[in-house]
């Protein structure tokens, strides 16, 4: 045991003092932030401008249809197919003669091709802008209709969990998003931590060391030194990030105007109420409040102590079969590609049926991938997002977590045994069968 | 005989070979043991069984006069093998302090033993510096003192001077002979038989995983001699052939000749005193390790055995 120790010690301290380490520790927050920056930058500058001839036979919409920031539609004369990009359009829209109850096509002709969203975009306005001038045929003012208009936008869904007695505000986007996010991140560190078992072992037995460290150690002692430490690597790089999100959040916030930070305050205290009498709060502090008082509503120390519970596990669980396959590889990594092929491939088809849970976590599907060890990790934290009790019962997340810990002791006996016949042999291709042999060969 | 270690009837099988086929043979205590044998003839399995890396199918092995059991005895132990390797990015001090603390050696204790080796090696100014950086030669060196550095009752060196320097192996040579005087037991394997004259007091010699030859250098070169003598006589006399001894080559007034069954030395002598030549040497020749080696392993098809079944 003190020997596994040192070992473990070596293993993490050779790589948390690594420049690579430091590296990717401190600059992928930045980089996510500076990506999420980027791309909201280019989505608000980059948008082209479209402006839109409509052909209208009949000029039903011509009053009705609304300009936005990024379409200008106008009703100009003598413009056809052949001649709007000479006149300065980048698109036309050609009507059909309209008739009451009758479904007809629209014809857009344009010199770039649109994207989906602007399409989209354009059908709706075009459908309002029906439906408007019908309303008005039924007899409706205009101005009682921007009326309307703008009275139901107040409106907004808050979906509440009946739970006994209490009820809890429940937030399906941000059960997706935490799901979402977890599963990704296991995914990827699976995929990254494992790999370095797989990368640690080979060196050793491509250097030689194996057979000195061997003659001092048991193969599983050394197999597991290596699999704790590389796993503590992994922990404290996921610790660091959470530091660094949360103080790189707060700084963000520090930046904020003084009246917006108070008026955040306020609306924390009030539960999201401005009393009356009190200045308005204004829209940019009702939505970074807005916002908080989501992320409040997941159950934190839940979905941060099953994250851990599955990392962990999960980590576990792969790592073994990562030593395993590191073990028997030779001099060539090649061999590595296809031996790992077996591990990669449950990964990969986890991390799809966790796209598909995030959506839809109460699915048969959805309930076995959560269960079997190859997939819980991932699949369970997606599903664990969505509340415990209320998307998955205690029963289903004590299954789900024994049978990930079975898993786990089964694939490390499973390795060790496979790796200590691996770590010393050399100059023989070796199979999946030839594995198999070893693992189940007594003595 | 005191006996540090002794193997009985050890056994390996695996699947193509019987790498370790009932071999069994006692290692005294301080002495320097070699271990030869052809590649492929079962050494490297032999010595990962003493060292506890495998356990043997069958057979027993003793450590000083108690069963071997390799959680205990491992750290009694300091083996050096053939394939040498090291992490190649890591400080040559701190390595050498992981592995010294890995055979059960306290960090204090550690640190002043490296520095003492690496003193006497003059290795001090390695100690920051990557294995990457040193040359093969160099590299051995520090192998060689990582796998004495915890004082070990037995010492287990495969190949130990492949790829060094006259004077860097004449270090690493004195060096054993100082370690089996302080009590170490040393067990060499390797496949140059001019060291081993040199070097060792006794003798096993494994081929298709059988022991072939045990014994004492100097007993077995007298069990293998063949009553060959080198005569030099003063030039201008001639020797020939006759009943008593045939001439098997001869260079300027050099012979060196066999003696025939039924005659001995005196025959011989007094041959040449009657013919009137003057003699100015006369010596027997022993068989060298190497003739004896390459008689008993020639032709068993050593070599081909890795890919037979049996």
């Amino acid at each position: 045991m003190n020997k596994t120790w040192l070992i473990i010690q070596r293993e993490y301290t050779s790589r948390v003092k690594n420049k690579r380490f430091l590296m990717l520790t401190f600059l992928m927050p930045l980089l996510i932030v500076g990506l999420i920056a980027a791309s909201t930058y280019f989505s608000i500058t980059g948008v082209e401008h479209r402006s839109i001839a409509v052909i209208d036979p009949n000029g039903y919409i011509k009053t009705s249809l609304k300009n936005t920031n990024q379409i200008s539609f106008s009703f100009p004369d003598k413009v056809d197919t052949a001649n709007y990009i000479n006149k300065g359009y980048t698109d036309i829209l050609i009507l059909p003669q309209f008739e009451k109850g009758t479904k007809s096509d629209y014809v857009l002709r344009s010199k770039k091709s649109m994207g989906l969203m602007l399409q989209e975009s354009i059908s709706n306005r075009i459908n309002s802008a029906i439906e408007d001038q019908m309303l008005q045929d039924a007899g409706i003012q205009q101005n009682m209709l921007d009326s309307i208009h703008k009275a139901s936008q107040v409106t907004e869904l808050k979906a509440y969990e009946d739970k006994g007695s209490s009820s809890k505000e429940s937030n399906a986007g941000l059960a997706m998003g935490i799901g979402y996010a977890s599963g990704l991140l296991i995914y990827m560190t699976m995929f990254i931590y494992g790999a370095m078992v797989m990368r640690g072992v080979m060196e050793e037995k491509t250097n030689r060391i194996a057979e000195v460290i061997i003659s001092s150690v048991k193969p599983f002692e050394l197999m597991m030194g290596k699999i704790i430490g590389i796993g503590a690597v992994g922990l404290t790089q996921f610790l660091l990030w959470i530091v660094l999100i949360i103080s790189l959040t707060s700084v963000a916030m520090g930046f904020l105007p003084a009246d917006i930070q108070h008026q955040v305050s306020t609306l924390q205290q009030s539960n999201g109420q401005m009393a009356g009498g009190m200045m308005q709060a204004s829209e940019s502090a009702m939505k970074i409040y807005n916002f908080q008082h989501t992320i409040a509503t997941a159950n934190w120390p839940l979905i941060i102590g099953c994250f851990i519970f599955y990392f962990v596990g999960g980590y576990l669980f792969y790592a073994a079969l990562f030593a395993a396959v590191g073990s028997t590889v030779n001099e060539d990594p090649q061999d590595a590609q296809s031996l790992m092929f077996p591990i990669t491939m449950p990964l990969i088809f986890s991390y799809i049926i966790t796209n598909m849970v995030t959506q839809n976590p109460n699915t048969p599907i959805a309930f076995w991938a959560s269960i079997i060890p190859f997939s819980s990790p991932m699949v369970m934290m997606a599903r664990v997002a969505y509340g415990v009790p209320s998307a998955v019962s205690y029963w289903e997340l004590a299954l789900s977590m024994l049978c990930l810990v079975a898993g786990f002791i089964f694939t490390t006996w499973l390795s060790g045994r496979i790796y200590r016949t691996g770590i010393l042999l050399y100059g023989k291709k070796v199979t999946w069968k030839i594995m198999f042999k070893w693992a189940f060969k007594k003595g | 005989m005191d006996a540090l270690l002794s193997l009985q009837n050890l056994k390996k099988y695996y699947a193509t070979q019987k790498a370790v086929d009932d071999i069994s043979f006692e290692i005294e205590r301080g002495s320097i043991f070699g271990l030869l044998g052809p590649n492929g003839a079962g050494k490297t399995t032999l010595l990962r069984m003493i060292t506890g890396i495998f356990y043997p199918d069958s057979g027993h092995i003793l450590l000083d006069g108690v069963p071997f059991n390799p959680m205990v005895d491992i750290e009694k132990i300091g083996y050096m093998p053939e394939e040498r390797g090291m992490y190649k990015k890591m400080k040559i001090g701190e390595q050498a302090l992981y592995l010294a603390q890995l055979k059960g050696m306290s960090k204090a204790e550690a640190t002043e033993k490296i520095k003492y080796w690496f003193k006497k090696f003059e290795m001090e100014s390695w100690w920051n510096k990557k294995v990457e950086d040193l040359s093969k030669g160099m590299s051995q060196k520090l192998q060689f003192v990582i796998t004495v550095l915890h004082e070990p009752k037995l010492i287990i060196l495969d190949e130990p001077f492949s790829g060094l320097d006259p004077l860097n192996a004449n270090l690493i040579k004195d060096e054993i002979y100082a370690l089996a005087k302080k009590g170490s037991t040393i067990i060499f394997s390797t496949h140059r038989m001019e060291q081993v004259e040199e070097i060792c007091d006794h003798i096993v010699l494994v081929n298709l995983g059988k022991k072939i030859l045990d014994g004492s250098v100097a007993g077995i070169k007298q069990q293998f001699k063949e009553n060959n003598y080198s005569i030099e006589i003063k030039a201008g006399a001639g020797l020939n052939s006759n009943s008593i001894f045939t001439i098997i080559s001869e260079a300027a007034s050099k012979y060196l000749i066999k003696i025939n069954e039924g005659h001995s030395v005196n025959n011989v002598l007094q041959h040449i005193i009657e013919q009137k030549i003057e003699l100015i040497g006369f010596n027997e020749v022993l068989p060298s390790l190497n003739e004896i080696f390459i008689k008993l392993v020639e032709g068993t098809h050593a070599g081909a055995r890795a890919f037979q079944k049996i």
